[in-house]
Order: C-alpha cells, then sequence, then structure tokens
C-alpha cells in the first residue's frame, strides 16, 4: 500500500501556515525597521544643510515650498526653498508664514503639535482625507496649501479679507460656515485663532511630506476642462 | 425567554453579545443613513449631526458591534470545540458589562460632546480623531483589558478541554487580533508615523486577523450546519491560514504608497495585495465544494433532503464565501495597484469597497451565527427560513450591492473629474462632486441605504420571531 501523502496531513499545513505567518511577520517587522527612520521628522539643522528628509523639521514653515515634477523620479515631489539645478531642494528661498520667516526650532515644533492635536480633536479625516486616507465628504488636504484657490489668485484671500495664504486659511477655519462655497459647508468646530495657526502650519507641514507623487498633478491643472 | 435551551454558560453569554451587536449594528446603519442623506441635502442636521459626527458613528458601531459578535461567536463555539464549559465565565460577564458600558460613554460623548479643544485631554476623554479607532484613550485601555479578559477564557478553555484545529487557530488569531491594537493607541506630531502605524491596526484586522476568524468561524458553521468532515474542514482552514497571512500581512503596503513612506512598498504593495483575493477564492470554493460533497454523500445513500441543518445559517454563510470574495476580492483588487490607486486612492472607489468588503466578509457570516445562535436557544434540530428570513436577506443583499455599485460609479467621476482632469485641487474637488454621475450615484446610494435598513429591520423582526416558527424539526 501506498504511504499517506503529505499533502493531505494536517500537521504539514499546520506547520506551513506557522512558518509562512512567522516569515511574513518577520519580513515586516524588518521593514518597518528600515522604513520608520525614513519617515521621522528631519530637523532644523537638516534643513540648514540642505539634507532632504522624507518628512522634514517643523521650521519647513519658514521656506517656500512647491510640487514640482521630477524627473529622474518621474513624478512630483515637494520642492522647498526653490529648486536646484537637479530639480530638488534648494532649501533657500524663504516666506513669511504669519508675518515672519524665523520660527524657532522650538516655536515651529509647538505649532506642529498643535496643529496636529487640533487635526484629531476636531475629527477632520472624518470628512477629509488626510495623505488621501480618511473621509471622503470634503477635499483631501495633503497638499492644501498648495492649491491655487489659496493663491494670489485665488478667491479664499478675497472672500475672507486677508492678503495672504496663511491669514485666509486661518480665518476660514474659525469661521467656515461665515464663508460657503459650495452647498456642502465646512461646519464651525470652536477652532480657537492659536488652533487655527497651528492647523495652518500643520497644513503646510503636510504638503512638504515626499507622498510619492500623490495626489498627481495637483494644482497644474485650472479651470481647463469643464467637469461636468 | 422561557424556554431556553442552552446548557452552558457560554453559550448564554454569547446570545448577550450577540443581542449588543444587533443593537449596534441598527445604530451603524441609522448613522449611516445619515450621512447619505447629508450627501443628497448638505443642510441635514448641519451643526447638529455633522457628517463627520455622523460617519464616525457609522464606523465606529461597525467596528464595535462586529468585535462584539465576533466574540460572542468565540464563546458561542467555545463548548462545542472543547466539550466543556468555558473557563472564567463569570468574569467573561462581569467584562460584559464592562465593555458595553464603555461603549455606550464613547457613544453618547460621540454624539453630545463632538470635538475638544487641541490638546491632551481631548486625545483621553472625547477622540483620537484617527478614522476608525477615534475612541478616547480611557476606552482604548478599557477595550484591551476586557479583550485580555476575554483571550483569558479562551486560552484556559483551549488548553483545559479538547483542544481542535479550530481552537488552535482562534488562539493563534485572537492574540494577534489584540495586540496589533495596541499599534493604535500612541500619539505622534509626525502623521506619515501616524498612519504607519495606524495601519497595522486597520489593515492587519481587516485584510488577516479578522479574515483568519472568518475561515475559522466558517470551519465550524460546515462541520455544524451540514455535517463536514473535521479532518478535511481543518486541513483547509490551515491551507487558508498559510494563504490568508502569506498574502495578508506584507498587503499591508498597498497602504503605504502614498503616506510619506519609501518606492519600495509600490512594489511590496502590488505584489502581496493583488495575491490577496486567492485565498477567498479557495474560501468560496472550500464552501461550495464540501456543501456538493455532503450533499453527494447524503443522496448516494437514498435520501433526497438537504444536509443543511440551519437553512438561514448557511445561505448567510454561503453569501459570505461569495460576498468575502466579491466585495474584498474583486473590488479591493480593482485598485490595489499604484499605477491605479494614484488616482482611486481616497475616492469614493475605496468607499464602495469598504461597503462591499465588510458586508460580504464580516456582516454575512456574523449574521449566520445570530441564527445559529436561535437555533441552539431554541433547541430546534433543522431550522428553515421563514418568508422574512428570505425577505431580510434579498433586502439587505439588493441594498448592498446596490449602494457598491452606485458607489462605484460615484467613484468613476471622481477619479476622472477631480483627479484625472483636474488635479485633485479643492476645486477639483467639488466639480466632481457636481458631476451628474456623481449627484446620482449618491441619490441611488441613499436608496439602496433605505432598503438596507427596511431589510434590517425585517431581519430583527425574523430573529426574534423565528424560534417560535412551527415548521422547524425539532
Amino acid at each position: 500500500m501506498a504511504k499517506k501523502s503529505v499533502w493531505s496531513d494536517n500537521r504539514f499545513w499546520q506547520r506551513s501556515a506557522a512558518w509562512i505567518t512567522g516569515f511574513a511577520s518577520i519580513l515586516l517587522i524588518w521593514l518597518t525597521f528600515d522604513t520608520i527612520p525614513q519617515i521621522t521628522m528631519g530637523t532644523d539643522a537638516d534643513l540648514k544643510q540642505g539634507v532632504t528628509k522624507r518628512v522634514p523639521g517643523p521650521t519647513v514653515i519658514n521656506y517656500k515650498i512647491t510640487y514640482e515634477m521630477n524627473a529622474k523620479r518621474m513624478h512630483e515631489i515637494p520642492v522647498i526653498g526653490g529648486m536646484n539645478a537637479e530639480g530638488t531642494s534648494a532649501f533657500e528661498e524663504k516666506e513669511l508664514f504669519f508675518g515672519r520667516d524665523d520660527w524657532s526650532e522650538e516655536e515651529a515644533s509647538e505649532l506642529l503639535h498643535l496643529g496636529k492635536l487640533g487635526s484629531q480633536a476636531k475629527n477632520c479625516m472624518d470628512c477629509h482625507t488626510l495623505l488621501g486616507n480618511g473621509a471622503y465628504y470634503a477635499p483631501d488636504l495633503t497638499k492644501a496649501w498648495l492649491d491655487p484657490a489659496w493663491g494670489p489668485e485665488g478667491s479664499m484671500q478675497a472672500i475672507t479679507g486677508k492678503s495672504t495664504k496663511e491669514e485666509a486659511m486661518a480665518e476660514f477655519l474659525q469661521h467656515p460656515s461665515n464663508y460657503p462655497t459650495h452647498a456642502r459647508m465646512m461646519p464651525n468646530l470652536g477652532i480657537t485663532e492659536k488652533e487655527a495657526h497651528g492647523l495652518v502650519a500643520f497644513l503646510k507641514h503636510m504638503s512638504s511630506i515626499d507622498t510619492n507623487g500623490f495626489p498627481r498633478n495637483f494644482g497644474k491643472i485650472q479651470g481647463a476642462v469643464h467637469g461636468k | 425567554m422561557a424556554n431556553n435551551y442552552l446548557t452552558t454558560e457560554s453559550k448564554k453569554l454569547a446570545t448577550w453579545y450577540f443581542t449588543f451587536a444587533a443593537i449596534i449594528f441598527g445604530a451603524q446603519l441609522l448613522f449611516g443613513l445619515v450621512a447619505a442623506i447629508q450627501y443628497v441635502m448638505p443642510g441635514f442636521l448641519f451643526e447638529i449631526i455633522d457628517f463627520s459626527i455622523a460617519r464616525i458613528l457609522h464606523i465606529n458601531a461597525l467596528v464595535v458591534w462586529m468585535v462584539f459578535a465576533m466574540i460572542g461567536s468565540v464563546y458561542w463555539l467555545l463548548p462545542d470545540e472543547t466539550g466543556i464549559e468555558t473557563v472564567g465565565i463569570g468574569l467573561g460577564k462581569l467584562l460584559y458589562w464592562v465593555f458595553v458600558a464603555a461603549i455606550v460613554i464613547v457613544i453618547l460623548v460621540f454624539l453630545l460632546v463632538q470635538v475638544g479643544p487641541a490638546d491632551q485631554t481631548t486625545i483621553w476623554f472625547i477622540t483620537e480623531g484617527r478614522e476608525y479607532i477615534e475612541a478616547p484613550r480611557w476606552a482604548d485601555i478599557g477595550i484591551v483589558i476586557v479583550v485580555l479578559g476575554f483571550i483569558y477564557n479562551l486560552y484556559a478553555t483551549g488548553m483545559k478541554g479538547n483542544r481542535s484545529g479550530i481552537i488552535t487557530v482562534l488562539m493563534a488569531d485572537m492574540l494577534a487580533f489584540a495586540g496589533i491594537y495596541l499599534a493604535g493607541m500612541g500619539y505622534t506630531d509626525n502623521i506619515s508615523v501616524d498612519q504607519y502605524w495606524w495601519w497595522w491596526v486597520i489593515h492587519l484586522w481587516v485584510e488577516a486577523t479578522w479574515e483568519v476568524f472568518v475561515g475559522a468561524i466558517a470551519a465550524y458553521g460546515l462541520i455544524t450546519m451540514i455535517g463536514a468532515h473535521r479532518k478535511v474542514v481543518e486541513m483547509w482552514l490551515w491551507i487558508e491560514v498559510a494563504m490568508l497571512f502569506g498574502s495578508g500581512i506584507l498587503g499591508i503596503g498597498h497602504h503605504y504608497f502614498w503616506i510619506g513612506t519609501p518606492e519600495y512598498w509600490w512594489e511590496i504593495g502590488a505584489l502581496f495585495s493583488a495575491l490577496e483575493p486567492l485565498p477567498l477564492v479557495a474560501m468560496f470554493v472550500h464552501v461550495l465544494y464540501d456543501w456538493g460533497k455532503m450533499q453527494g454523500e447524503q443522496n448516494a445513500q437514498g435520501k433526497e433532503i438537504s444536509v443543511i441543518t440551519n437553512k438561514p445559517a448557511f445561505t448567510w454563510f454561503v453569501l459570505n464565501a461569495f460576498g468575502n470574495f466579491l466585495g474584498a476580492g474583486i473590488w479591493g483588487f480593482f485598485h490595489t495597484l499604484p499605477q491605479v490607486n494614484l488616482y482611486t486612492h481616497g475616492t469614493q472607489f475605496t468607499s464602495a469597497h469598504g461597503h462591499l468588503a465588510f458586508f460580504g466578509a464580516y456582516a454575512t457570516i456574523l449574521i449566520g451565527m445570530f441564527y445559529l445562535a436561535v437555533q441552539g436557544k431554541n433547541g430546534i434540530k433543522i431550522m428553515k427560513s421563514t418568508k422574512k428570513s428570505i425577505w431580510a436577506t434579498s433586502m439587505i443583499v439588493g441594498g448592498v450591492m446596490g449602494m457598491t455599485i452606485a458607489l462605484t460609479i460615484a467613484g468613476y467621476v471622481q477619479v476622472l473629474v477631480s483627479r484625472a482632469q483636474m488635479g485633485a485641487t479643492w476645486a477639483g474637488y467639488f466639480d466632481g462632486q457636481a458631476g451628474m454621475w456623481f449627484a446620482q450615484g449618491m441619490d441611488w446610494r441613499l436608496l439602496m441605504g433605505v432598503i438596507t435598513f427596511v431589510g434590517f429591520l425585517i431581519l430583527v423582526a425574523d430573529l426574534l420571531s423565528i424560534g417560535k416558527a412551527d415548521h422547524h424539526e425539532r
């Protein structure tokens, strides 16, 4: 009589399941050890020395940020402080943020901390998406800082009566239902002026994160097509 | 409740868990309807129950009722599998009330307090504001304690009684399920690191440990409802565990395409998540194959009657096999490759997948467990469907499928208009939302949601009355 096949043996499959699960888990943990240092927040020194980080330090709010197509990576990347010859961040060009471009590491960290906490305390991601994750009832905020609607050509500065992007955003966040843009409005969430400044810093910082080119073509096409 | 045929305390506790699960299931659908109405009429309950609050309640109620029904399912099958009463059942009952009280408080705070100031007290007592696991930190700690108690019951019973293959899988799976929750409890200012660990909870729950749980429950159901051979069923179960964890654990990479994590996750995420549907195909084949095999064996003996001892429950188990494959497998695969996901990420497409996957993979089999509990509680040998069971099943399945299709069409509009044409800005977003097909999709979603909700009401009526029907074999 032929011997019983291993393929119909429960012990064999039990062991296979254990080995495969163990192997996959170890791989995930190993990859985590590689990924976490790569997405750990950079520092002010990194920015000053021109070290590109996937998640820059909080003082990135002192710099001009844009989102440019990179020929080498073949998708858009955040460009901080102007572009250098290689098409990446030059870390030179500064930009006023609430009237200052010399926010210290401590001040900027505090502002970002307030903003990130605020984004959770106000349940932002239950209407919006952040880095594409969340709810789909309101626009994605990943690169909201770079949205032309808030820029000098956009309508939001005029609507809120403010002359800078950050002031317009902060004003809108404090009194969203005063500035309805569509039938679907953002509700008043009791956001204070300080919290609003934190939230805008959080948004500006988020726009500097290297998201591998998501969202594609952000802010490049304006009214070129009739969307309906 | 006069005639209670349950002989073990474990099964009685299971029925408590199922009852609370069904109530929260109702709350999930109700707040889903509120959110669906707001897409059609944006002024509805504005600044009273805003979309964010309706949605928090919709998705958290979803998670909570499923966790309750999952714990209930384990308490239900423990005595059958191990042959003994669950160890530490007194503790289990105490923890049940702690859990219920915690959930009720969390729901009331979400509903009445809603948001807090931007400081740590909000994170501790009001909301953590992280999708699916918004529960404040005090509740996180409470949930961990309750689940640890449940794990103790499971391990103590499994080690004292007969530790079957199903129990072994559940012991390993439930420990991982609980342990992973810890990854979602921390706070960081770094949104990329935040989402990295957040996905450990969400993904490793719904695309790994929960799926293995479903495999174990399906195995139990096949043995109890159609008399499938344990040896065969458990061998399949181990193969499914290997396939589910083998693809699902590294399949987490498909959430790491765009959150700031390195580009190598494109390849890892694409490869492993593309494999994720395979075990779901296997599970579908397995359930139908075993059913055919057992029916064939019976027919060969000259008996032309069904092998199924619980028609409504088995219906839901078969719907699970198919729904899991369709909702999690097909709808997931649609947008799992990075080339596609670049445009579909964070659109109604995800929402379509979410609806059909949670329903197909989890709601179905847990409703099946409700029916198994009704059968056991009423001492029924062969339970047959009623008109209500059939109406409830048809309306819920039709309603969820309808919502999924409507959301998929809305998602296409969003992908094409907001993303591809308009480059994902604020203006682009609203241009997509104003699209005719998008708006019609939202109308249909609401209509189908109402059908689902009516189906749910009939389901509850059926669960409460089917045990007393007189056409069953007792």
